[in-house]
């Protein structure tokens, strides 16, 4: 039987198509302001990679901010979505935590996938991707130079903004301070880092901890991250398709939607 | 990102300015100040002479406070033929208050607005909005312009000028537009529905390519922002008279929605709103060197 999981992000529609319980297909698009047409771009890239149609898929769930604009035959949270992949992938991992374009989650998960509890910040950039992308920007440089560029410091700028429109004007003036890029990028990582395990101590920090979502193939906020928890943070492969396979999985499962 | 491209012209820049009282003679005054008051997004300077406002300036803040300072006191005195020399007293305040070189002693903004807002506006005045370029403050005063309580936020953009600032850059109008406009709808819309700044940004791009006209746009850009100062000023509660200081108070999109929300009339100025915190601390130099403190003329 073939499934598929459609998880639309606020940045990104990600699709995983299953085959029998293995992972045949995975792609992305960009969301942009047509989330339909973005997951029917991902799905039909998914199909053609995979060598399937349309009608061979049994059943679709959803998942994601965006999950309630596509047609789907049915629909589970993030949270859901996320804590039953990372369980098919790594089963030991006991804090999830997800970071993506506009929203910071963790989820404590217990065995089978299951949720015992969870936090979300969806309110503030500060603790999101967006806040990366917007100070990346300040700096002239792409995501991934930023991100590696942070490795490169040995010292740590403190950031006094906590919101990510003031911080654009503390960078500027760290820019213009001559502090090197290097130096910024990794206090930027350091302040988003600091604001998510906050968050995440409010349900408490177990090991194993797992990063998944956008700001996983960042490699400086991981290391921000591992420094600001002080433990081992596991990224699974495709840390951002580990959304769309829980909802894969659950569609695999025929369960009802939540 | 939506808004960035070709952004070659700065919507959100806002007009600087100096000016005095030619009714003032400073020449024959006996006490003169000044007031530095150098904020996160604009400085200001202001001269004193005998308890009356007789120069000021506003500019924006550069990258270094002590030049801001040093820039935004030159400018003040432009043309007044007066010179350092003859100002027996400088008070820094603001942000960047401890970074004003040629500064006597520095006092919080709070206290500053507080006293400014009372010649500005009168011993009538209960409670005072300021609304700056990264703060929002709710400050009580008594009858002499004296800090009773206040709050105070800080640490989001949201009801700030550069909050103001960014929608002004993304929708490409001025900044000095931005309230009217805002007013220019037929009907109040749903007002935005994301606190932050960044999250209303994308919000108000995807609003736009639903159709929305640019006034629509900023009018739920405006009445959520306005609604989100409502939720400040209630946890000190709004004691009348009541009146706004600060950049914001020239926005009529903003005033307007507070004073219907609020249900409150703000108490009208002939002076530059944003000029209180500075008019505070040269207010405050002034009862110094009456007690004998400062420089002798």
């Amino acid at each position: 039987m073939v499934t598929a999981g459609i998880d639309i992000g606020s940045k990104s529609v990600k699709v995983v198509l299953l085959k029998d319980g293995q992972v045949v297909a995975r792609a992305l698009a960009r969301t942009g302001f047509t989330p339909r047409e973005a997951a029917s771009t991902a799905m039909g890239a998914a199909l053609e990679m995979a060598g399937l149609r349309r009608e061979d898929v049994a059943r679709t769930v959803a998942t994601g901010a965006g999950r309630k604009e596509i047609p789907a035959d049915g629909e589970i949270t993030e949270v859901t979505a996320s804590a039953r992949g990372m369980s098919s992938i790594l089963p030991e991992v006991r804090t999830l935590i997800d970071v993506g374009t506009e929203e910071g989650r963790a989820v404590k998960v217990g065995e089978d996938g299951r949720v015992i509890d969870f936090v979300v910040n969806d309110k503030c950039a500060a603790g999101s991707g967006a806040f990366t992308e917007a100070m990346a920007r300040a700096l002239e440089m792409t995501l991934d130079e930023f991100g590696r560029i942070s490795l490169e410091s040995e010292r740590s700028v403190p950031m006094n903004a906590q919101c990510a429109v003031f911080a654009e004007s503390e960078v500027v003036s760290l820019v213009h301070s001559n502090t090197p890029k290097k130096d910024i990028a990794r206090a930027v990582h350091d302040a988003i880092a600091s604001r998510l395990v906050s968050m995440v101590r409010r349900i408490g920090i177990e090991e194993k901890v797992a990063l998944i979502g956008g700001l996983a193939l960042n490699v400086g906020f991981h290391a921000a991250l591992e420094r600001s928890a002080r433990t081992t943070v596991t990224i699974p492969d495709h840390p951002e398709y580990v959304g769309a396979l829980g909802a894969a999985l659950a569609a695999a499962r025929e369960e009802r939607p939540t | 990102m939506m808004g960035d491209d070709g952004a070659s012209k700065e919507f959100w820049r806002w007009k600087e300015c100096n000016s005095r009282f030619e009714e003032v003679d400073w020449r024959g005054g006996k006490v003169i100040t000044a007031g530095v008051d150098v904020g996160s997004v604009s400085s200001q300077a202001v001269i004193v002479v005998d308890d009356r406002l007789y120069a000021f300036s506003s500019a924006r803040t550069g990258s270094s406070s002590p030049d801001s300072a040093r820039r935004a006191m030159d400018w003040a005195l432009e043309g007044t033929g007066m010179t350092m020399q003859d100002i027996q007293y400088v008070i820094g305040t603001g942000y960047g208050r401890v970074n004003v070189p040629f500064a006597d002693r520095a006092i919080t903004e709070i206290a500053c607005h507080g006293r400014g807002a009372n010649y500005m506006f009168g011993d009538t005045v209960r409670t005072v909005l300021d609304m700056g370029g990264q703060d929002c403050k709710a400050i009580h005063v008594d009858d002499r312009g004296k800090v009773t309580q206040f709050l105070m936020n800080d640490k989001c953009a949201a009801g700030t000028g550069r909050g103001m600032e960014v929608f002004a850059d993304l929708l490409g109008v001025s900044i000095e537009d931005v309230g009217d406009l805002s007013l220019d709808v037929d009907e109040e819309p749903t007002p935005v529905s994301s606190t932050c700044v960044v999250f209303a940004k994308s919000e108000a791009t995807g609003l736009l390519r639903s159709g929305w006209p640019k006034e629509k746009v900023l009018a739920a850009y405006c009445s959520a922002m306005a609604h989100r100062v409502v939720s400040l000023l209630r946890r000190i509660e709004v004691e009348a008279d009541f009146a706004v200081t600060g950049g914001i108070a020239k926005n009529r999109g903003i005033t307007k929605r507070l004073e219907r929300e609020l249900g409150l009339t703000i108490l009208p100025t002939t002076y530059d709103t944003q000029i209180a915190g500075a008019l505070g601390a040269a207010l405050f130099g002034q009862t110094l060197v009456q007690r004998g403190k400062g420089r002798k003329r």
